[in-house]
């Protein structure tokens, strides 16, 4: 595993109509660490997570993805190239099945037109089984709503999705949020897992406990900036209280 | 399979089957008020309710009304409403029938009409997602103008439907044993599964399912929803044309007043069937059951009887149950975990 970064971005600015959300961000990831995302509400935290996931774009500054300049179009240009990102509000579709979740807009097909084509909804069963064994959730059936399951079995699904397609960075925003005690830890025990299996990841998170229970770096942002960028080993709690 | 250790009653597992299959069904509700009703009316009329002069009545009418719902089903599984469709209805056949007057060959005068029903739709849809604005009200705007724009083009005087020119054999003749139904009923069919085959069976109608159920998360999982919901609009609006065009096609004459009111029917139709107001549920059966319900309660109260202005009363009175009913199972089933293993 080697220490390049597979996410740089430089200069990077967001302006909301007159709310300058994000302030000349200059940052890398790296291949081999998590990165913990820390900051008090409206950092621009999020608003980070947007601009690498695609869902909106820089006002200004680049992005660079395993040493190429990007600029994703939309969320789905972001996951065809391999960043899979859990965002804050679920990522979920409570009326529709687990196993149509797990596919959403990936949907594999017998065939199609321009498109637009017939779902192998086998295949599709099968795969979301497996995939979600693979993340060690017990689950009774990929048919059952995905409405009908707990805050933590979502989120469940959502990394299980993610980890199904193969993705080469996670993003974790706030993925913890409201849930139990129990539930929390094992979404923690999942962020830890994917150093284990060679997945970078960028976990936000307001305990910051928990970031550092799982991450290598620690990025704290205030204000829009970025007002701490250290090893984990090389800071510690109060340091970082005081910065934000 | 392992087995929860506290084993539930055979009580409360026999609940949770019905509302999880309510929850995956939800056209059931209207089914059994058809069954229900079909008896009733059977019963009240002395028989005559469905008998083959009855039937063929009820069959006859079903498809222009069932298109239009089924239509409505699809765009507010996406979350849309569309209010203009009863326009739709009568534009679409007017263009055609102008355009045969003046002499153009059927084909392209028919195409000439889906086609304007089909820019409606798109209209509608880019003027909903363009400007954020909700869609009740782009389509209420759009009943206007597209009522108005039937009026005008009429000139005033419906124009005569050149009957020598209609392939009436292809849209309104009998057919079927005992010439039950008419041809319109075979391609309201063939549509019908189609329809459904989209929703359920292809990634767009994934799609479909997910920008009505949880906007954000489709949007986050790279589905291009406002295109998504300018296709339901489009289809919708194209449904409704050429609804109106078989309906025209049958009567013989495009009256510029045809569809009045057939949007509130469509959506009743709809919601009767089962689709919630707030998208992501529905069926297009739903649908279609709920616009058979809507024929039927029409001629059943006609042939119980009863004054045809306690019609309004019913369909009003059954539109508002079914939300009720809708929203309290849904309620239910929504309480209802699913259990995991450990
Ligand atoms: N879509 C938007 N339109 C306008 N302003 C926005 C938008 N999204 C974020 N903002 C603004 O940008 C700033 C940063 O917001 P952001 O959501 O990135 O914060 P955050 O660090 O994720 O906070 P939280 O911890 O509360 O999630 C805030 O002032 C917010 O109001
Ligand atoms: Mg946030």
């Amino acid at each position: 595993m080697n220490s390049d970064p597979i996410i740089q971005v430089k200069n990077l600015h967001k302006w909301y109509s007159g709310v300058h959300a994000l302030k000349d961000v200059t940052l890398d990831f790296r291949r081999n660490e998590t990165v913990g995302l820390v900051g008090d509400n409206g950092a621009g935290k999020s608003t980070l997570i947007n601009l690498l996931s695609g869902m909106q774009s820089p006002t200004e500054g680049e992005i660079f993805f395993e040493g190429n300049k990007v600029s994703f179009k939309g969320p789905a240009d972001a996951m065809e190239a391999g960043i899979e990102t859990i965002y804050q509000y679920n990522s979920m579709v409570p009326t529709m099945s687990i196993a149509r979740n797990m596919f959403i807009g990936r949907e594999p097909m017998k065939y199609s037109i321009g498109g637009i084509g017939i779902l192998d909804t086998k295949k599709m069963a099968v795969e979301s089984v497996q995939a979600i064994a693979d993340v060690d959730l017990h689950l009774r059936s990929p048919d059952a709503l995905v409405g009908e399951l707990s805050g933590g079995q979502r989120q469940g699904v959502a990394i299980a999705r993610a980890m199904h397609f193969k993705s080469k960075v996670m993003i974790l925003d706030e993925p913890t949020n409201h849930l139990a005690v129990k539930e929390t830890q094992k979404v923690l025990g999942f962020i830890k897992s994917l150093k284990t299996i060679g997945i970078p990841g960028i976990f936000i998170s307001h305990n910051i406990h928990h970031v550092f229970e799982c991450c290598d770096r620690m990025v704290a942002m205030a204000r829009g900036e970025v007002v701490l960028n250290k090893r984990v080993e090389d800071t510690n709690m109060t340091e970082i209280l005081e910065v934000l | 399979m392992r087995r929860p250790s506290n084993v539930p009653s055979n009580d409360t597992i026999s609940m949770k089957r019905f509302f999880k299959i309510y929850l995956e069904k939800p056209e059931l509700a209207g089914l059994v008020f058809l069954a229900i009703l079909t008896i009733v009316f059977q019963a009240r009329s002395g028989g005559v309710f469905l008998n083959g002069v009855n039937l063929q009545g009820i069959l006859g009418l079903l498809p222009e009304v069932a298109l239009v719902a089924m239509g409505v089903t699809l765009l507010m599984i996406c979350g849309e409403f569309d209010l203009s469709v009863g326009s739709v209805f009568a534009l679409t056949p007017m263009s055609m029938a102008v355009l045969l007057e003046a002499g153009w060959p059927f084909l392209p005068a028919i195409s000439v009409g889906l086609f304007v029903a089909m820019a409606v739709g798109f209209v509608n849809g880019v003027l909903t997602v363009k400007f954020a604005i909700p869609s009740f009200i782009t389509t209420l705007g759009m009943l206007f103008v597209a009522r108005s724009l039937t009026v005008v083009i009429s000139g005033g005087f419906p124009p005569l439907l050149p009957l020598n020119v209609i392939p009436k054999w292809l849209f309104v003749t009998y057919v079927g044993p005992g010439d039950m139904f008419r041809v319109s009923f075979i391609w309201f069919v063939v549509i019908a599964v189609g329809m459904t085959l989209l929703l359920s069976r292809t990634n767009f109608g994934n799609w479909v399912r997910a920008t009505g159920g949880f906007l954000p998360a489709a949007k986050s999982m790279g589905i291009p929803t406002k295109r998504v919901k300018i296709a339901c609009f489009m289809i919708c609006s194209l449904l409704a044309g050429f609804a109106g065009t078989l309906q025209v096609m049958r009567l013989g004459a495009p009256l510029p007043s045809i569809g009045e009111g057939l949007e509130l029917q469509a959506v009743a139709a709809a919601v009767i069937g089962g689709t919630a107001l707030t998208g992501g549920i529905g069926t297009i059966l739903g649908g279609i059951i709920g616009a058979t319900l809507i024929r039927v309660i029409d001629n059943g109260l006609v042939l119980s009887q009863v004054d045809a202005n306690w019609f309004k009363m019913a369909l009003g009175a059954l539109t508002v149950f079914a939300v009720i009913l809708n929203a309290w199972l849904r309620k239910k089933a929504k309480s209802i975990k699913v259990e995991t293993g450990k």
